[in-house]
């Protein structure tokens, strides 16, 4: 099976750590896995994204024309990214920040209120986890318990935001599984 | 040692510790940072280890000739407008055969370009470096494992050929995180430094790092003796990966670094439609495997070169060739990343006889 995503939204959404965290978790898994942030000059508020390929084959292109999933955080993410999707892919759209959807009709669209849950939680800022805990159950690209262990670790040095993060990702898959 | 995700600029920066280097020089510039950034934290927890952020590209290269001069294992790391600035100093470095690793991250150019990915600085790798006649050996890895290899191998190769190698990625290699693993290297035995100026006691002849040969009859000898290590280097360092190369094929495809794992992909898709095509993909760009280019050629129709770039590896390819096969090429350059679907579209016009489009 091959995992392909791009996940975008404004700097400072969390979306690199949401790939990163995609990433962790396929290499813990033992899979191939490749992570490219999008690099370039942009201003402070301006939009950002990652690819990231998790595979059990060995990844040739890192660089994905139509990924077979696509997270998008804010509206200009949408309208950039949501076309892309490849035929038959998902597209997750956090609602909470986004009141249009696709007109696609060959690809599954899901919402997920994530800035909500995570202000719900206390901190809006882990919406990127309420994401990604939604984009695992939807796709299964890694076990769910892979991306619990990578949040622990990754936030050993911090463990005041363990909790919160691993919340975050719970809820958001309790509500997509 | 388990795998760790890292990104290329970092893995790279991570093997050069392991190869011993202690010393870095260097001055900012994207899309290499990462690899300064590192090593700023993890240099001073070496024992003897020094990160330096010099004043300029320049003083860089000047700093490097110093620390080789004296036999340590030192580093630098930039981008092409950088290494341009570095140039004179390597010329130096070069005719004072001294060993140094200079990694390139390539972005767009010419100028100050863009920040953005590109292959365009082949020519000044293979050929440019500087004044003199000298070259450089030049290694492109395309994965970021490959890239911590290679670093590793460059620093033994430098000491072996008492000459600048040189690293050269591009900007998407250094920001891609992949799974790493640090392998120990086996001990490669290499000549004595017995050339460094470490401080003369009487105990034997002076050691003097130089490439000023007033003399002609002296200079030419010097120029001669790096050509020998270049015929050397061609004899016994070349490096090259074939992939989809035992069967037959009508399109052999030349690409490096993360050209060639996006052709790798093209390979697998065009796979599926029952269509083969061989990848030829040169790790030494200098010195150039140019016969086990010609050998691969042999089944193939067309040689298709792609390069992020206008067409600068293409001359090693024709020369390779000697005119014993048609090339066509597709470059893409100034920070765009050819995509497969876009290769594949080229391929499937070989593929009916035609021309392929010129960008």
């Amino acid at each position: 099976m091959t995992t392909e995503l791009i996940v975008a939204g404004f700097g400072g959404q969390g979306v690199l750590l949401f790939g990163k965290f995609l990433a962790l978790s396929g290499l813990k898994e033992e899979k191939e896995v490749v992570w490219i942030p999008s690099y370039g000059p942009e201003m402070r508020g301006g939009t950002c994204n990652c690819t990231v390929v998790v595979s059990d084959d060995p990844i040739g292109s890192p660089i994905i024309d139509a990924p077979n999933t696509v997270v998008v955080m804010n509206k200009p993410s949408l309208t950039k990214f949501g076309p892309r999707v490849s035929s038959d892919g998902l597209l997750l759209i956090n609602s909470s920040l986004i009141d249009t959807t696709s007109d696609r009709t060959d690809i599954k669209i899901e919402t997920v209120p994530a800035n909500e849950i995570a202000l719900e939680l206390g901190n809006g800022r882990a919406a990127n986890m309420v994401a990604l805990g939604a984009y695992i159950a939807l796709t299964k690209a890694v076990k769910f318990d892979t991306v619990l262990d990578v949040i622990r670790e990754s936030f050993a040095k911090k463990k005041e935001f363990i909790d919160l993060n691993l919340a975050a990702a719970k809820r958001g898959y309790e509500l997509a599984s | 040692m388990a795998k760790v995700l890292m990104k290329g600029n970092e893995a790279l920066a991570e093997a050069a510790i392991m190869a011993g280097c202690k010393l870095f020089f260097g001055y900012p510039i994207t899309p290499q940072n990462e690899i300064p950034e590192y090593l700023s934290r993890r240099l001073p927890q070496v024992d003897g280890g020094c990160y330096l952020q010099a004043e300029s590209e320049v003083a860089a290269a000047n700093m490097l000739y110093g620390a080789a001069g004296v036999g340590e294992r030192v580093l630098t790391s930039s981008s092409g407008p950088g290494i341009s600035l570095m140039s004179e100093g390597l010329s130096y470095i070069a005719g004072a055969q001294l060993p140094v690793v200079v990694v390139n991250m390539v972005r767009g150019g010419p100028g100050l370009g863009g920040i953005l990915p590109a292959q365009s600085d082949y020519y000044q790798a293979t050929r440019g470096l500087g004044h003199g006649d000298f070259r450089v050996l030049v290694l492109a890895p395309s994965t970021v494992q490959e890239a911590a290899d290679l670093v590793m191998d460059a620093f033994d190769l430098a000491d072996k050929y008492r000459s600048p190698v040189m690293v050269l990625g591009d900007g998407l290699i250094g920001q891609m995180m992949e799974p790493v693993e640090f392998k120990k290297k086996e001990k490669v035995e290499l000549p004595p430094k017995t050339w460094a100026a470490t401080g003369y006691k009487g105990d034997r002849e002076r050691s003097i790092i130089n490439s000023l040969y007033l003399d002609p009859l002296e200079l030419e000898e010097n120029s001669w003796r790096l050509k020998a290590r270049y015929d050397a280097m061609g004899r016994d360092e070349l490096r090259w990966e074939l992939t989809n190369c035992e069967g037959d094929y009508d399109v052999l495809i030349t690409a490096y670094g993360s050209t060639a794992r996006i052709c790798k992909t093209v390979i697998e898709t065009l796979k599926k439609q029952g269509i083969s095509v061989g990848l030829f993909r040169p790790i030494t760009l200098f010195p150039y495997p140019y016969k086990q280019l010609r050998d691969a050629a042999q089944k193939a129709k067309t040689v298709f070169c792609v390069e992020m770039s206008t067409g600068q590896m293409l001359d090693d390819v024709k020369l390779a060739l000697e005119g014993s096969r048609p090339t066509q090429f597709y470059g893409r350059t100034g920070g765009i990343i050819p995509t497969p679907d876009e290769i594949i579209g080229q391929i499937e016009k070989i593929l009916k006889g035609e021309e392929v489009d010129k960008r």
